[in-house]
C-alpha cells in the first residue's frame, strides 16, 4: 500500500496586514485623545446642546461634587506655584519650597489653607485618599475659595473660569459659588457639559 | 524571528530567498499600546456653556433696565425635576397663573417656543436659506444676532428654588439656547414665588391668607 503523504503545511501567518492596521488605530489613538486628568472625585456632567469646545489652555476649573465640595484645578504648573505663595501670604502661612514643589506636582487641589501644610507633608497616596475628604471652604464667614479664584486671576489674566459641577449638586450649593465669583466682579465664566444631542428637532 | 526560505529549484544555480518577518510580537506590542491609550484617554473634550452674569454693583433706579410686563416671562425651578412659569406679573390671589410644566419637548420648549415665534420663524428661515447656500454661515451668523435684538423678543428670567439642582439649571439654560432666547439671567428667588409655588401645591388654599 501506498503511504498517504501527509503534507506538512507551515502554519506561520502573515501578520503584515494585521501589523498595518493596529498601528493605523493606534496613530488615531494618540492624535485624537488627551489623557483624563486625576480628579480628586468622579462628577457626572449634565447634558447640553451647546458645542462650544472648552479651550485647552488657561483654565481654572472649579469641580463641585455631589455634596457641595469645591476643589480647584490649574493648568500651568508655575501659575500654581504662584497661587499658593500668593494664598499662603494672605493668611499668614509660609511654605518651604519642597510643600512648593509637592502642590506644583498635584492636578487639582482643595484643602483648607490651615490643613495645607499638614496635606502637603503626606505621600502622593495618602493625599488621593484624603482629598476627596476636604475642600476648599466657601461660607460666608470664611471664603478661602473668593482668594484662590482672586489670586488666580491676578498670576494669569487671560483664565478663564469653568465650573465643573455634577448633575445632582443641589442649587443652593452651586449658587454660593456663583454669588462668591460675582463677589469678585468674575462674571464670565463656563460650565462644563457633555454633549446631549437634541432628541426632538426644535419644531 | 525572521525567517529566511530557501527556495531552490533544481535547474537554475541562483538562489532565491525569500524573506519573511514574523510581524506577531509587533501586533502584540500595538495592540497593549491601543488598549492602554483607550483606558488612559477620553477622547471628546467636554462641552461648554458660556453664561455671564451680572455685576453686584448697585444700580440706581434709573440705570436699572425695567423690563415690559408682557415680555417677561419667570421660569422656577423646583424639586423633583418640576419646573414651573408665569408670564408678566403674576396674580398672587390666583393660584392657577402659576403652571406646571416638564423639560420634555412638549413642556417648557413649547412654551418657549410660543412666546418667542416671531424670532424663530426669522431664524429657521435663515437657516433654511444657509443650507440652500444662499447665504454665507457668517452672514447668517450676523443676521441671526440681528434678529435676536428683536425688542418684542421675551425676556426669561429663571429662578431655582433649594429643591433643585445643578441639571435643571443647565436644562433651563439649554432651553434658552434651543429656543433662541438672547435675553435671560438666573435670578435669585423672591419671597413671592415661594409663595406662589407653596399655593400652587395646596391649591390655593394660602390665598385666603393674603392680607389685602
Amino acid at each position: 500500500m501506498a503511504k498517504v503523504k501527509v503534507k506538512r503545511k507551515s502554519t506561520f501567518i502573515d501578520m503584515t496586514a494585521m501589523s498595518d492596521v493596529t498601528v493605523l488605530l493606534l496613530t488615531f489613538f494618540m492624535l485624537t485623545s488627551t489623557f483624563i486628568q486625576k480628579e480628586p472625585v468622579t462628577v457626572s456632567t449634565p447634558g447640553s446642546v451647546s458645542e462650544i469646545k472648552i479651550p485647552e489652555t488657561d483654565i481654572l476649573q472649579i469641580l463641585i461634587d455631589p455634596q457641595g465640595k469645591v476643589f480647584m484645578g490649574l493648568d500651568k504648573q508655575e501659575d500654581r506655584v504662584a497661587v499658593l505663595e500668593k494664598v499662603g501670604e494672605e493668611y499668614g502661612i509660609e511654605f518651604t519650597p519642597e510643600e512648593k514643589n509637592k502642590f506644583r506636582l498635584a492636578n487639582s487641589f482643595g484643602v483648607p489653607i490651615s490643613q495645607m501644610k499638614a496635606f502637603l507633608a503626606l505621600s502622593e497616596d495618602e493625599q488621593d485618599a484624603t482629598l476627596k475628604d476636604l475642600g476648599i471652604p466657601t461660607d460666608s464667614t470664611d471664603n478661602q475659595f473668593k482668594s484662590w479664584v482672586r489670586n488666580a486671576r491676578l498670576q494669569n489674566r487671560d483664565l478663564r473660569i469653568a465650573i465643573k459641577a455634577d448633575q445632582t449638586t443641589p442649587y443652593p450649593k452651586i449658587k454660593t459659588i456663583m454669588t462668591s465669583l460675582q463677589d469678585i466682579r468674575e462674571n464670565r465664566y463656563n460650565l462644563i457639559t457633555s454633549l446631549k444631542s437634541i432628541s426632538t428637532d426644535e419644531e | 524571528m525572521a525567517e529566511i526560505q530557501e527556495s531552490s529549484k533544481g535547474g537554475s544555480k541562483q538562489k532565491k530567498f525569500t524573506v519573511r518577518v514574523d510581524f506577531t510580537p509587533m501586533v502584540d506590542m500595538n495592540m497593549l499600546l491601543i488598549t492602554f491609550f483607550m483606558l488612559c484617554t477620553s477622547l471628546s473634550k467636554p462641552q461648554t456653556m458660556e453664561i455671564s452674569m451680572p455685576t453686584n454693583d448697585k444700580v440706581s433706579e434709573e440705570e436699572q433696565t425695567k423690563v415690559q410686563e408682557s415680555r417677561a416671562i419667570t421660569i422656577l425651578l423646583g424639586g423633583d425635576d418640576k419646573v414651573y412659569y408665569y408670564f408678566g406679573t403674576p396674580n398672587y390671589e390666583d393660584y392657577t397663573s402659576l403652571k406646571e410644566t416638564t423639560y420634555q419637548a412638549d413642556g417648557l420648549r413649547a412654551v418657549l417656543l410660543d412666546r418667542n415665534k416671531d424670532v424663530v420663524a426669522k431664524i429657521n428661515d435663515l437657516k433654511k436659506q444657509m443650507l440652500d447656500e444662499k447665504i454665507t454661515e457668517d452672514q447668517f451668523k450676523a443676521e441671526a444676532a440681528e434678529i435676536k435684538k428683536d425688542k418684542a423678543a421675551p425676556v426669561v428670567m429663571i429662578k431655582g428654588t433649594d429643591e433643585s439642582s445643578y441639571k435643571n439649571l443647565i436644562d433651563a439654560l439649554d432651553e434658552m439656547q434651543i429656543c433662541n432666547i438672547s435675553k435671560y439671567a438666573i435670578v435669585d428667588i423672591t419671597e413671592g414665588d415661594e409663595f406662589l409655588l407653596e399655593n400652587l401645591a395646596k391649591a390655593g388654599e394660602l390665598t385666603k391668607n393674603i392680607d389685602r
